[in-house]
């Protein structure tokens, strides 16, 4: 954060520019972003964006807790896809341990984290459309938002910051009727996206806001370690579900939407084909969920049933045990990638062999692909800078931690 | 299903396309190397990481082009203290290797990665910030996340959880 020195990189010599500040209190930054813009007219000719205004030191704050209490933390990181940062942690803890975890979990977590990229993009289609000016979008992105989160209260009791993936498995079985209310979701969703496709894909306004708009090429995008719909939309093929799976993704298909002109459009049409995938990835989930339990087979590190606890005494001081000490995890690390709606989430966990974590750090995928912003805007207007912060699809808890 | 052991010894570990490279280009510069959970870490020398970086980056049979991240461990009290930490990944491979770099808790300072990718700017800042790790050569080594008049380096394992008050 550059808050004592406001204007530490731009240079002030020639007297034709203007500095402008933009945030950190500004709608379409997206929470606390603050842009330092140096502008010559209305053609940007640099741009430097301050961050940390919403730096809450949750890194340190893991190595304070015991691994089972950070699955919490981790959905405040990303607070529009929770239940992928909680995916992200627990597959890193569960490598470090080397748990297997039954199928059934492992797909209910992949459906769970499809309907959490839906649930992202939406909230980024909707507020990225608002920035550029088409109003209405929002409103059509946040009736379907609406119902996926009232899918994700009925799962884990909590619309937003879910926690519901546990170190072994899931936090609870998943209520009687979910199956049949995500199938019916997934059967009107598809018209949905058409209909926000009707709104924006050949509506004159909304192409020339962003086709040809703050584009980045795939070298460019590799270098400034962009990824997710941001590297994809440049034409770089690689989604590290597809690429690199883990829990589970090796059993779906599915495409991965790439575009080539690496704009403002292009990284639209690539979250937008997403939801269409992501849709179809539910489907098959929910096709094919096997049966069984839903946690592992780990005593001393998956809490025992409410049941047992009540009516086994083993159970009961497992319980007491895991509650009072943790458990322990074996010395090592891990750095455990997943695809988050935004590009590549990655945890790195450092364990010492105690019940408490070493060091945690994430890789926030925004944070990297904040650095394309600079080659996207300068030299461009003024007025694009903003379809440019909506396009990389920021959220500044992830990226400030 | 238990844990296998981690395999430290570098004949064993000579198939992994990272550490053939580094170790043909130059022994002395690879420390020592691990493979644990699926995951390959080698350690290598202060003075050799941005040549090292560069040559994995340019390899034409496994080119580990994209930097996914620098971080770093401090093993206070014990010396080296510091490890930073890089994860290099390969986008045509699909391959992943991690790069270590130990660090003495005496006015620490490593060579910068910026030249190599420009990605390593925030991840470097980071650090820095919170590690108090100096990169020599970066463009803009600054605090990123903390205040700028903010005293001390918060992820430091001799800095309190609850803060200084």
């Amino acid at each position: 954060m550059a808050h004592l020195n406001p204007m530490p990189v731009l240079d002030r010599e020639q007297d034709r520019t203007m500095i402008l500040n933009m945030g950190p209190q500004h709608p379409s930054t997206h929470g606390v972003l603050r842009v330092i813009l140096e502008i010559d007219g209305e053609n940007v000719v640099r741009i430097m964006p301050d961050i940390g205004f919403l730096h809450t030191g949750i890194e340190k704050t893991c190595e304070a807790k015991f691994y089972q209490q950070v699955v919490p933390l981790t959905d405040r990181i990303d607070y529009l896809c929770p239940l992928t940062n909680n995916l992200c942690y627990v597959l890193a803890v569960e490598k470090l341990l080397g748990l297997e975890i039954p199928p059934k979990a492992q797909w209910m977590r992949v459906l769970l984290n499809e309907l959490t990229r839906i649930n992202s993009h939406l909230v980024w289609l909707g507020t990225h459309a608002m920035d550029i000016g088409a109003l209405t979008v929002f409103l059509y992105c946040f009736r379907e938002r609406e119902d996926i989160l009232r899918l994700f209260e009925a799962v884990s009791g909590q619309r937003m910051m879910t926690s519901y993936f546990r170190v072994g498995g899931l936090a609870l079985p998943p209520p009687l009727d979910f199956f049949g209310r995500v199938r019916g979701f997934a059967k009107t969703f598809p018209s949905k996206v058409d209909e926000y496709e009707n709104l924006l894909t050949n509506n004159p306004i909304w192409t020339m806001r962003t086709k040809g708009v703050a584009t980045i090429t795939a070298e460019d995008a590799i270098a400034l370690g962009a990824s997710g719909p941001t590297l994809r939309g440049s034409g770089v093929d690689f989604d590290l579900r597809r690429d690199m799976p883990y829990s589970g993704y090796e059993n779906f298909k599915f495409r991965v939407p790439t575009a080539k002109e690496g704009d403002v459009f292009a990284r639209y049409q690539c979250r937008v084909q997403e939801l269409r995938e992501s849709i179809g990835i539910v489907q098959q989930a929910l096709d094919g969920m096997p049966e069984g339990p839903i946690k592992a087979d780990a005593p001393k590190v998956v809490l025992p049933d409410r049941e047992k606890m009540k009516t086994q005494m083993e159970a009961l001081i497992y319980h007491f045990k895991i509650i009072t000490e943790g458990f322990a995890v074996p010395e090592g690390e891990v750095y455990q990638a997943v695809e988050s709606p935004r590009g590549e989430m990655g945890y790195y966990i450092v364990s010492d062999g105690t019940a408490k974590p070493y060091r945690v750090h994430m890789r926030a995928a925004c944070l990297a692909n904040m650095q394309t912003l600079p080659k996207m805007c300068e030299g461009r207007l003024l007025a694009d800078v903003v379809a440019a912060i909506g396009s990389i699809d920021i959220v500044l808890g992830e990226i400030d931690r | 299903m238990p844990l296998a052991a981690a395999i430290t010894d570098l004949d064993l570990l000579k198939g992994h396309p990272s550490l053939a490279r580094l170790l043909a280009w130059n022994r002395n510069a690879v420390q020592e190397a691990k493979f644990d959970r699926e995951e390959m870490s080698i350690y290598i020398e202060q003075a050799s990481i941005v040549e090292a970086c560069a040559l994995l980056r340019d390899d034409p049979d496994c080119p580990f082009n994209f930097l996914s991240d620098v971080t770093c461990v401090d093993w206070y009290p014990s010396e080296p203290r510091f490890e930073v930490v890089y994860h290099l990944l390969s986008i045509p491979n699909k391959e992943r290797v991690r790069l270590k770099v130990r660090l003495s808790g005496n006015g620490p300072t490593l060579e910068s990665l910026t030249p190599i990718w420009p990605a390593a700017n925030y991840f470097e800042r980071e650090v820095f910030d919170l590690f108090g790790i100096r990169f020599s050569g970066h463009p803009y080594l600054r605090r990123l996340l903390m205040p700028e008049d903010w005293e001390g380096h918060p992820l430091r394992k001799d800095y309190p959880v609850e803060g200084y008050r």
